[in-house]
């Protein structure tokens, strides 16, 4: 379970247009459950899942991660939750490769090597053994029906087929939390619904899924345990 | 493999791949920095050569000279003076020398003429080296005709030197003492210098010492101090040289600084996905120095490499017009090549960590890009 | 003497690494004045991430600064036909009074270059920059360090006259140029052998006694310093000569040359790098009881005093394969 209490974000503080995207922003996320983040693009959605999923630190405020694996940080037992807001960047990024796969609007592929690189990509800093990232590269890539574009440039891939490249490479270090921001922006409904089918089986098979979006088929899918409805970076409904 | 060892390969072997990705860009960089390590490669190197000919020159050189000084110029030297300089304690063996240069008016050059005690060397009868050799057109069994103190003298050449000692004797004449006083109308009591040995190197400033106490007018030049001054003077050439290219190098160092910090569009917002899918600072950085690492060592070998072929091979072909002038000797045809650790060193620091301290900063700059800018674009 | 290339490229260096250096100080201080880590603020965001240029700079300055260590020595040597008296690097050294200052200022910025990664290591290690203040106050001592050293360092070059031949006068008359090293020859092997086994006894013990009991870093510290100095001097004043195989060849550079198979790379890096390691542990021991530290310092510590005692028993072996196989006996 994420928590969240009293977060803010604010941008070019200090300066003549001060911007908060994020305004004291309480909210439970609750493990194993999908969470739908909704409204209006500048609603402060994107802000919100970068401060969750430890790319960005907030302003103020506190965010908490309970059912950490033991050993994420040196002193951190199991059962301990873990206050992210002050920790410095390199911690900050352990956690996020152990615990958060993200699934980017614009899929941000790295253009011009293979899909099979693309998905190996988020562990070469951790230094583990190739040959294992690798197989499980290509079984991740396999249950995608990727397959046969194993060595392909990804500069060819289809919208459909580069995002399931995305989701591959999301869960290349079998993150405990799925992060997707606008999965559907690019797709059309049928390859919409495929999306989130293939949320509903992440569920199933236990992950935490928080997706932002302002598309009917996702917050209004029958998958959607929590809707939160965010507008001018306060939430408006929902939590 | 230990994870942080497979680290450093995974990111190494990223960094290449990114490399090749971005051929054009690179190149133009590797081609620029190539350039600059080849000039000042060539020059060093050229420098170094010169500096191992003067040594070898050297080597056959007496461990003394002493000459006598007349108004401050040099004077021929009485013959006499030599026993008393041998009774000298320390002293091993004096040896009045004769020789002079030769004008030669149909090649236009200097010739340096030589007196042996050779007993092989029969009068009227000359040595030439090969330099002399290939500029008169002559080969054994020829005669030559030398303008003397009293009119021409005709000599057959008896020998042309071997090759190998083409550096020292490439303009020379070796003949019979008596030739050369003839030639030169030096008088039977007369040197043009004399060479002492000395039974222990060490003691030769004292003697040297002694000789100026005797002989008020005498000049002792050591073989050290030539040396001495010839590194001093091959240095100082080579270091004026290395300045006047530091405009040079400087206008590299604005152009790696200004490649670093223009990162394209296309490679920030790879930097931005990096860090956002959870590559960390630091590992960029790491990425960054690898590809620093691999264009500084292409560059730093290819400039290396062709400045080798350059010197050794076409005899620094491209700054002939710069240094001809310079030559205190006659450089060969083909420099040996001489090239030491010292050398590539001082070439890596004049190289490379200019490029290296200028691409700090903006690396440091694209690796801490915030890992949600990917997700703002 | 500022032409020879050897020499510009050792001012360029310096240079560089002074300007390095002042660009970390000057980050440095701006960390060391703004710095909160409670706060979110933008500020304090770009503060962590100057850290990481601090860290680049100073990593770099100290590449470059080991490096020149050595090209200086070669430079030296190179230099030293054409000063009247100087065999080899001694003699260039002692040509003026800036030679052997500067190498120990070198030497001296090397080690604390060294210590200040080590503290950089640790502090990375925390999660909360348990030791961002002393870090950036040791930065801050660092820095006058090095400037000392380039000023130093260019006294001295800009002081070598090559004793040049000139027309009006011939030969000139040196007296012999050892400065420091004739010094450290005098000391006797009768003192400094048993010096040199002592100190190597009580570094080892402190080491045992470190690792066991995790106790005694302080000690361990200086008796690693006092290592590197009892070496040095007794690499001077006896073990050298073995080496050379000459009874009265006391110089401490000419083992860097290739007539002794560059033995003097291994000799010096081992004790440089024992030194340093030796020295962080000492260094990280006042940090022990910070929290987000008590786990990983001790084990950090262990590491570097494991790694420290094997360079000085390397260095160990090295001179003495040399004392027992050189036909020369004392």
């Amino acid at each position: 379970m994420i928590e969240l209490s009293r977060v803010v974000k604010t941008y070019q503080a200090g300066l003549a247009t001060p911007f908060t995207a994020v305004d004291d922003v309480s909210l439970r996320i609750p493990a194993g459950k999908v969470t739908v983040l909704k409204g209006p693009s500048g609603s402060g959605k994107t802000t919100l899942l970068t401060l969750i999923g430890c790319m960005a630190r907030p302003t103020s405020g506190r965010i908490h991660l309970h059912g950490l694996p033991a050993g994420t940080l040196p002193q951190l037992t199991e059962g301990d939750a873990l206050e992210i807001t002050s920790l410095p960047e390199r911690f900050l990024t352990a956690i996020r490769r152990r615990t958060f796969g993200f699934i980017f609007q614009q899929f941000n592929l790295v253009r011009g090597i293979s899909v099979l690189e693309n998905v190996m990509l988020p562990t070469y800093p951790t230094g583990e053994d190739h040959a294992w990232v690798e197989a499980r590269a290509i079984e991740r890539l396999g249950e995608l029906g990727l397959l046969r574009h194993l060595h392909a440039s990804v500069d060819r891939l289809s919208g459909g087929e580069a995002q399931r490249v995305a989701i591959a490479r999301a869960l290349i270090n079998e993150p405990a939390v799925i992060i997707a921001d606008e999965p559907t922006a690019h797709l059309d409904s049928r390859l919409s619904e495929d999306f989130m089918e293939l949320m509903g089986q992440f569920k199933a098979a236990g992950k935490t899924l928080l997706i932002t979006s302002h598309d009917p088929i996702v917050h209004g899918s029958p998958l959607a345990d929590v809707v939160v409805e965010m507008r001018d970076g306060r939430i408006v409904a929902g939590s | 493999m230990r994870p942080s060892v497979q680290r450093y390969r995974n990111i190494l072997d990223f960094a290449l791949s990114s490399l090749l990705r971005r051929k054009g860009r690179n190149l133009a960089l590797i081609c620029v920095y190539t350039l600059v390590v080849f000039v000042i490669a060539s020059l060093i190197f050229f420098v170094q050569a010169l500096k191992r000919e003067a040594r070898e020159l050297l080597v056959q050189a007496p461990d003394m000279v002493v000459q006598r000084m007349v108004a401050g110029r040099h004077d021929p030297m009485p013959v006499a003076q030599a026993e008393t300089i041998r009774a000298i304690r320390g002293v091993e063996a004096v040896q009045p020398r004769l020789w002079g240069y030769y004008y030669d008016p149909v090649y236009g050059g200097n010739l340096t003429v030589m007196a042996t005690d050779d007993t092989a060397l029969a009068v009227e009868s000359v040595w030439v080296g090969q330099g002399v050799a290939r500029s008169m057109r002559v080969k054994e069994g020829d005669m030559i005709s030398l303008r003397g103190y009293a009119g021409p003298m005709l000599f057959s050449i008896q020998k042309v030197l071997p090759e190998e000692s083409e550096l020292v004797s490439s303009d020379l004449i070796l003949m019979s003492p008596q030739d050369v006083r003839s030639l030169f109308n030096l008088s039977e009591g007369l040197a043009t210098d004399l060479a002492v040995q000395a039974g222990n190197p060490r003691e030769l400033p004292t003697i040297a010492a002694k000789i100026v106490e005797q002989f008020p007018d005498a000049r002792p030049i050591l073989k050290s101090e030539i040396l001495r001054t010839y590194e001093a003077i091959f240095d100082w050439r080579g270091g004026l040289m290395v300045v006047v290219l530091s405009s040079a190098i400087l206008s590299f160092i604005i152009f790696a600084w200004d490649k670093a910090t223009g990162l394209s569009a296309e490679e920030r917002k790879e930097v931005g996905i990096l860090k956002s899918i959870g590559w960390e600072s630091a590992d960029v950085l790491l990425l960054k120095f690898w590809e620093g690492s691999v264009v500084s060592l292409t560059a730093f070998l290819g400039g290396v490499l062709l400045a080798y072929v350059h010197v050794f091979f076409f005899s620094a072909s491209l700054f002939e017009h710069a240094l001809k002038g310079w030559s205190v000797l006659f450089p060969r045809y083909r420099l040996l090549p001489a090239l030491d650790g010292y050398q590539l060193a001082v070439l890596f620091f004049l190289t490379v960590l200019p490029y290296t301290a200028a691409t700090l900063v903006p690396i440091w700059r694209a690796a801490t890009v915030d890992p949600d800018a990917a997700m703002r674009s | 003497m500022i032409q020879h290339p050897g020499v510009l490229a050792l001012l360029l260096a310096s240079g560089l690494v002074s300007l390095l250096l002042l660009a970390a100080g000057w980050q440095g201080l701006r960390i060391l004045r703004g710095w909160n880590l409670q706060s979110g603020s933008e500020v304090q965001l770009d503060l962590e991430r100057r850290t990481y240029l601090v860290s680049t700079l100073v990593a770099n300055a100290l590449v470059i600064q080991i490096l020149s260590l050595f090209l200086f020595i070669f430079t030296a040597e190179g230099l030293h036909t054409q000063f009247v008296g100087a065999m080899c690097a001694a003699g260039s050294l002692a040509v003026n009074a800036f030679g052997y200052p500067t190498l120990l200022a070198k030497i001296a910025t090397c080690l604390v270059a060294g210590v200040w990664l080590i503290l950089h290591r640790a502090d990375t290690q925390g999660h909360d920059y348990p030791l961002i203040r002393p870090k950036y106050v040791l930065l801050l001592i660092l820095v006058p360090m090095v400037l000392a050293e380039t000023w130093l360092q260019a006294s001295y070059l800009a002081g070598l006259k090559a004793d040049v031949m000139t027309s009006c006068c011939g030969s000139l008359f040196g007296q012999g140029r050892e400065g420091l090293v004739a010094e450290l020859a005098g000391l006797p092997p009768r003192i400094m052998q048993p010096a040199f086994w002592i100190t190597l006894g009580a570094f080892v013990a402190a080491g045992v006694l470190l690792l066991r009991t995790r106790r005694g870093a302080g000690v361990f510290s200086v008796l690693s310093l006092a290592f590197l100095l009892v070496s040095v001097t007794s690499l001077v004043s006896f073990f050298c000569l073995y080496i050379y195989e000459l009874p009265t060849h006391h110089c401490p550079f000419c083992l860097l040359q290739r007539e002794y198979g560059f033995v003097g790379y291994p000799i010096y890096g081992t004790l440089l790098g024992g030194a340093i390691l030796g020295l962080g542990v000492g260094a990280l021991a006042p940090f022990r009881a910070r929290k987000s530290l008590s786990e990983a310092l001790p084990r950090m510590q262990a590491r570097l005093a494991w790694s420290a005692l094997v360079l000085a028993l390397i260095f160990t072996l090295i001179v003495g394969i040399w004392m027992v196989l050189s036909p020369l006996k004392l």
